[in-house]
């Protein structure tokens, strides 16, 4: 999938989670999803469920982790998918 | 040391007949049901298959939550967060910024319910971790099953910092929760403490009851008659769901801030009847029914013949005539003597956990109105209340000299709770 298809998909999944709506606005690859975004860490578990469900993969542990950034998510889907 | 004195300065409520105070007044007056037949209860085979549900919540939460959180509440959690944000703003105070503002120390929060996680259970955890699912089910319910799934989200939505706990206490947790939110003032713990009760809507919940056959099975067809307090032909209670919470406030600090206060609340008592003479898991110790009202006179200082009004728990069972019985017993007011009495169930049916509660609201409201709100559907009084026909109110009555007025809430397990209420122009 176009990394830009993939880009779309995860700020839009990730915007009902965001606490703080200027972040949301500017929102790019290197903004961090817990200390800008102001996502609530124990949603992260929500967000990659979404992920999974978006894409229709499975993420596990390691990968999940590895997610910081609005960019991390992106690499890591783009590497799931391909 | 003197004890505090427990304002009242602000009120919301979410029912059946009403999300606004204006609404719900409204409908009180007019004696108007919220009671509607729902054809999913009749598809699951349900007996009773009417209900109070509160209506047009989506628009209300929306217009009141962020969508992280209308995700992570269940209805009940919903029905609890609006009411309390209601009853803050009610009580002429500012919402504070979620979640950047300060901790308020001096304020907490007692709000419960009767079974507040029942439906994320039934809906989410069990499906999805008995099909192997856990992963599935997010972080999202342990905080709508906990028991304090109540005033936890309410403690983060006002930056609370005092004592903020979820009591149950089955049908008399919304009156039980006031009732200890008052003596955390009272004791000079707290300041000012939002408390109540809700209970969500969920078929997990209603189905136990209807298989108890405790509920109305004789007017699905007549949803608005269903729900018949002191009447004849009452055979069961309508369930029912929303959610009540006050802002209980310190008197003088309240009149020192200038807030409008809706009454005072002089006083209350809680207790069990230990199932024992007559009680059960199921019905209540009538000694012990007696003794929690007579213990909130004392408590308030003020003796039976002092009060105006009894907004009664009544639900529509074979308990409402040796409820009266009790009243008249612990007040010392015989039938002749007897004040007015009214089943605001008769109206929204039986909210549970929030019933205490959303009736406060209304006890409250007909104590600043000078009136006493109708009881529905007993146009056939049971025999046993009929010696007491002139103290029901079939109709609104005006009582522009009403003083005091007393609330109940019983409750399964054999638990009481009654709480006094004075007229705040005193």
């Amino acid at each position: 999938m176009d990394r830009d298809k993939i880009y779309e998909r995860v700020v839009e999944l990730v915007r009902p989670l965001s606490k703080n709506r200027t972040a949301v606005e500017n929102i790019s690859e290197d903004t961090s999803i817990l200390e800008d975004l102001q996502v609530n860490s124990a949603r992260l578990v929500d967000l990659i469920l979404a992920f999974e469900d978006e894409f229709n993969i499975e993420v596990d542990d390691d990968a999940a982790d590895s997610v910081k950034t609005i960019g991390d998510a992106v690499d890591m889907l783009a590497k799931q998918l391909g | 040391m003197t004890r505090k004195r427990v304002a009242v300065t602000g009120m919301g409520v979410v029912s059946p007949i009403g999300n606004t105070l204006d609404e719900f007044e409204a409908a009180l007056q007019a004696g108007r049901s919220g009671i509607r037949k729902f054809e999913a209860l009749a598809e699951l085979n349900f007996k009773c298959q009417v209900g109070g549900i509160p209506q047009s919540i989506d628009s209300i939460a929306t217009a009141y939550f962020d969508e992280e959180e209308r995700m992570a509440m269940n209805n009940c959690m919903t029905y609890a967060c609006i009411a309390a944000m209601d009853a803050w703003t009610d009580a002429g105070l500012e919402l504070p910024e979620r979640p950047a503002s300060e901790v308020l120390w001096d304020t907490g929060a007692v709000v419960g319910s009767g079974a507040g996680g029942v439906e994320t259970l039934g809906s989410r955890v069990v499906p999805l971790t008995d099909a192997g699912q856990v992963k599935r089910l997010g972080s999202m319910c342990v905080e709508q099953i906990m028991s304090s799934n109540l005033s936890a989200k309410i403690g983060g939505l006002f930056g609370l910092g005092n004592q903020v706990t979820s009591n149950s206490s089955a049908c008399a947790t919304g009156a039980e929760a006031i009732y200890m939110a008052a003596e955390r003032i009272r004791n000079g713990q707290a300041e000012r403490m939002l408390a109540g009760g809700a209970e969500g809507v969920s078929r997990y919940i209603w189905s136990a009851f209807d298989a108890m056959r405790v509920l109305a099975r004789k007017f699905n067809d007549r949803p608005s008659e269903a729900s018949r307090p002191m009447s004849a032909s009452a055979a069961g209670f309508v369930p029912g769901a929303g959610a009540g919470v006050l802002m209980l406030e310190e008197l003088e600090s309240a009149r020192e801030r200038g807030a409008r206060v809706y009454a005072e609340l002089l006083g209350g008592a809680v207790n069990s009847g230990g199932h024992r003479n007559g009680g059960s898991m199921t019905a209540p110790n009538s000694s012990g029914v007696q003794r929690c009202i007579t213990a909130a006179l004392t408590d308030s200082g003020i003796d039976g013949s002092q009060i105006d009004a009894i907004s009664g728990h009544l639900t529509g069972t074979f308990a409402d005539p040796v409820e009266v019985a009790n009243w008249a017993q612990a007040l010392g007011r015989p039938p002749e003597d007897f004040p007015l009495i009214t089943a605001p169930k008769s109206m929204f049916g039986h909210a549970l956990g929030a019933a205490g509660a959303i009736e406060t609201v209304a006890t409250i409201l007909m104590l600043r109105g000078g009136y006493v709100h109708p009881s529905c559907n007993c146009e056939d009084l049971h025999p046993e209340v009929e010696p007491y026909a002139d103290s029901v109110a079939h109709e609104l009555k005006e009582l522009p000299d009403m003083q005091t007025v007393i609330k109940s809430g019983f409750g399964f397990g054999d638990v009481n709770c009654a709480l006094v209420f004075r007229n705040s122009s005193n």
